[in-house]
């Protein structure tokens, strides 16, 4: 497989802000690939820097093996679905979808077809003639989609696709890109702040933190373990132990991180971690129950999951935590 | 504690009426400028419009109040529709003039000016609004005429010749630029930018970046991209500056009075016809002119989809 985006220790200043600080990252070519961060952390710059929006104050990206200092975007043969999809309001959707080719310097009959063969891709067929003002937002995305794509880029690149996306019609949509990346075999970047979003989607993803990079990995190696206290933290809000708790617990005196579901109520008696019940939050599928583990600092408090159908402790119990020493992850950086 | 509050007075009894009938707050609202509009704006304009259909008669000049459509046919008369030709041409140099030195300023006003940039920008094209508009006419006067400042300047720099050739050149050139076509065009340009700035800054303000970058990210050149999207969508602020610009020279009668040619324009054609003349129907029937032209140039505009981004 072919590198279809290389970063060499890329960094991007704004004056004294470093929103992007010697990043060095490889995206495969056909990886469904997300860049995972809180606002700030740089992922955004990072995919104005492959489009060309941003310009690199020092380091190397290369597309295909080719280094893209001097490539303005226009030239660059990637393609963007911008946050707020950018559709030009004073064009019908044909004519947007067939901008591209436009600009190109492809016929009308001819541009106009392939248009039309890209809303059906993404389920607008007969859609063409109506202005992007008479969609509604769901529609407005696959409109920004199919733009993007009729170019038949090399890098599709995607910033916050489902942001603005009601929670049905996001994991609809997530299916359906999913899919439609599956299908067509271009390389999919995609930026979100959204941890399900990225675990569920992609199948490698970059966690940046302060405009570097925390790790970098498939979902299950970022989800199960975490390399920071960071990535334990942001990706799933695990339980992150500092090095006492994790002695106690039979590890080093590292820190570590803890699942909530990994964790289970048994007899505070039994227990190495023992403490009583802060407060509840029903999710539906489970309830999470707040721990204020004894002999620790006031505040320290550990999330346990405890499954529907199981007996959930109430506020001011006291109850012991118990776990499988398997799903304790020691984490070697910081 | 009772579920509704006691009621303070006026404000509060106002308030609840509104509340009750909210047509009531909105005739009250637009009712002032409603009758301002209908009756004096309106009115008057009707009132013009009826005198442009009666004549003069020519032995007596008193104005006959009888429906006729002479007058406009007087109009057509060849030093009339050169008038009407001049002022036209004026207008539409004008406002073309006014257009591409207005876009580079709204243009970096809109996009890259922040903060004190900004206030700067509003003050600067504000500032001449606030002196008279005869002081700066006649200010022009001094830097146009022959041995004004640009005369002056000419000669320091050894450029007395380009001066000249522009000034040879023929029908905009003339004896200096304070007697000339070009130094009316020159005068109505500066005067009327700020009206062209600000509405195409205001449009262009309206156009997102992300726009920008979609066109760029879908291929398009700069030259592109302005054509097919920052043009169409600042297209009715682009409108909207040149209805200013365009019937403001359509109706001024200082400026041409004061620096050109002799040749009249229709606002001085009017501003005689009424006074000296005693020509009411005439002057009326001049001042239609400026009206149908820019009703005809809003249709264009309209059919070209100049409204269509609004």
């Amino acid at each position: 497989m072919a590198v279809a985006v290389e970063f060499s220790h890329v960094s991007r200043h704004f004056g004294q802000v470093r929103a992007v600080d010697d990043v060095s990252l490889t995206i495969e070519e056909g990886a469904f690939f997300a860049m995972l961060g809180p606002s700030g952390s740089g992922k955004t710059t990072c995919l104005r820097l492959i489009s060309g929006f941003e310009k690199p104050s020092s380091g190397t990206i290369r597309i295909f093996g080719e280094d893209v200092s001097n490539i303005p975007p226009n030239r660059r043969n990637v393609n963007t679905v911008f946050q707020d999809y950018a559709l030009f309001p004073h064009m019908n959707v044909a004519d947007n979808v067939a901008y591209g080719l436009m600009v190109k310097g492809m016929g009308r009959a001819e541009r106009l077809r392939r248009a039309e063969e890209m809303l059906a891709l993404v389920k607008l067929d007969g859609y063409g003639g109506r202005k992007p003002g008479q969609l509604s937002g769901g529609q407005r995305q696959r409109v920004a989609l199919a733009r993007a794509l009729v170019n038949e880029p090399r890098v599709l690149l995607l910033d916050e696709p489902l942001g603005a996306l009601d929670l049905k019609l996001r994991e609809a949509m997530q299916d359906e890109l999913k899919a439609l990346q599956q299908r067509l075999g271009i390389t999919f970047v995609f930026v979100t702040h959204d941890q399900h979003e990225a675990l569920s989607m992609a199948d490698r993803l970059a966690v940046f933190n302060e405009g570097r990079i925390a790790q970098i990995g498939s979902p299950e190696e970022v989800y199960a373990r975490p390399a920071t206290r960071f990535v334990a933290d942001f990706v799933g809000s695990s339980n992150v132990l500092p090095p006492e708790i994790t002695q106690r617990l039979g590890g080093p005196a590292k820190w570590s991180s803890l699942r909530p579901e990994s964790l289970r109520i048994i007899p505070a008696e039994a227990a190495a971690l023992a403490g009583s019940v802060t407060a509840l939050r029903y999710l539906g599928a489970g309830t999470r129950v707040q721990i204020a583990v004894q002999g620790t600092a006031p505040g320290a408090e550990i999330a346990a999951l405890v499954p529907a159908g199981i007996a959930v402790p109430q506020p001011g119990e006291t109850v012991g935590l118990g776990f499988d020493p398997a799903h304790l992850h020691v984490m070697e950086g910081a | 504690m009772s579920a509704v509050l006691a009621e303070r007075g006026l404000g509060d009894r106002l308030t609840g009426l509104f509340w009750r009938r909210p047509n009531l707050l909105l005739l009250l609202m637009i009712a002032p400028p409603l009758i301002w509009l209908g009756l004096v704006y309106l009115g008057s304009l009707a009132a013009l419009l009826l005198q442009s259909f009666y004549y003069i008669d020519e032995f007596s000049g008193v104005v006959v109040p009888e429906f006729t459509l002479k007058t406009y046919v007087e109009l057509f008369r060849a030093q009339n529709l050169d008038i009407i030709f001049r002022t036209l041409l004026m207008s539409a140099s004008v406002t073309l003039g006014c257009a591409l030195l207005a876009f580079p300023i709204a243009y970096y006003a809109a996009r890259y000016a922040r903060g004190p940039w900004k206030a700067a920008f509003y003050l600067g094209v504000m500032l001449p609004l606030w002196s008279s508009y005869l002081v700066k006419v006649y200010a022009w006067k001094l830097i146009l005429a022959k041995e004004g400042i640009i005369g002056w300047a000419a000669g320091v720099t050894g450029t007395t010749p380009i001066l000249d050739a522009v000034l040879g050149l023929p029908f905009i050139g003339g004896n200096s630029l304070s007697t000339s076509f070009l130094g009316t065009w020159m005068v109505f340009v500066y005067v009327w930018l700020p009206y062209m700035i600000l509405p195409m800054q205001a449009a262009l303000e309206r156009v997102p970046l992300s726009m920008l970058e979609a066109s760029a990210d879908l291929g398009a050149s700069h030259g592109q991209t302005f054509r097919t999207v920052i043009l169409p969508l600042a297209m009715p602020g682009v409108i909207a500056g040149s209805i200013f610009t365009f019937s403001l020279t359509m109706g001024d009668y200082i400026i041409p009075q004061i620096i050109g040619t002799s040749a009249r324009f229709i606002g001085q054609a009017v501003y005689q016809l009424q006074g000296t003349a005693g020509n009411i129907p005439l002057a009326a029937a001049f001042a239609v002119v400026p009206i149908v032209i820019m009703l005809i140039y809003l249709h264009l505009a309209k059919r070209a989809g100049a409204f269509d981004a609004l």
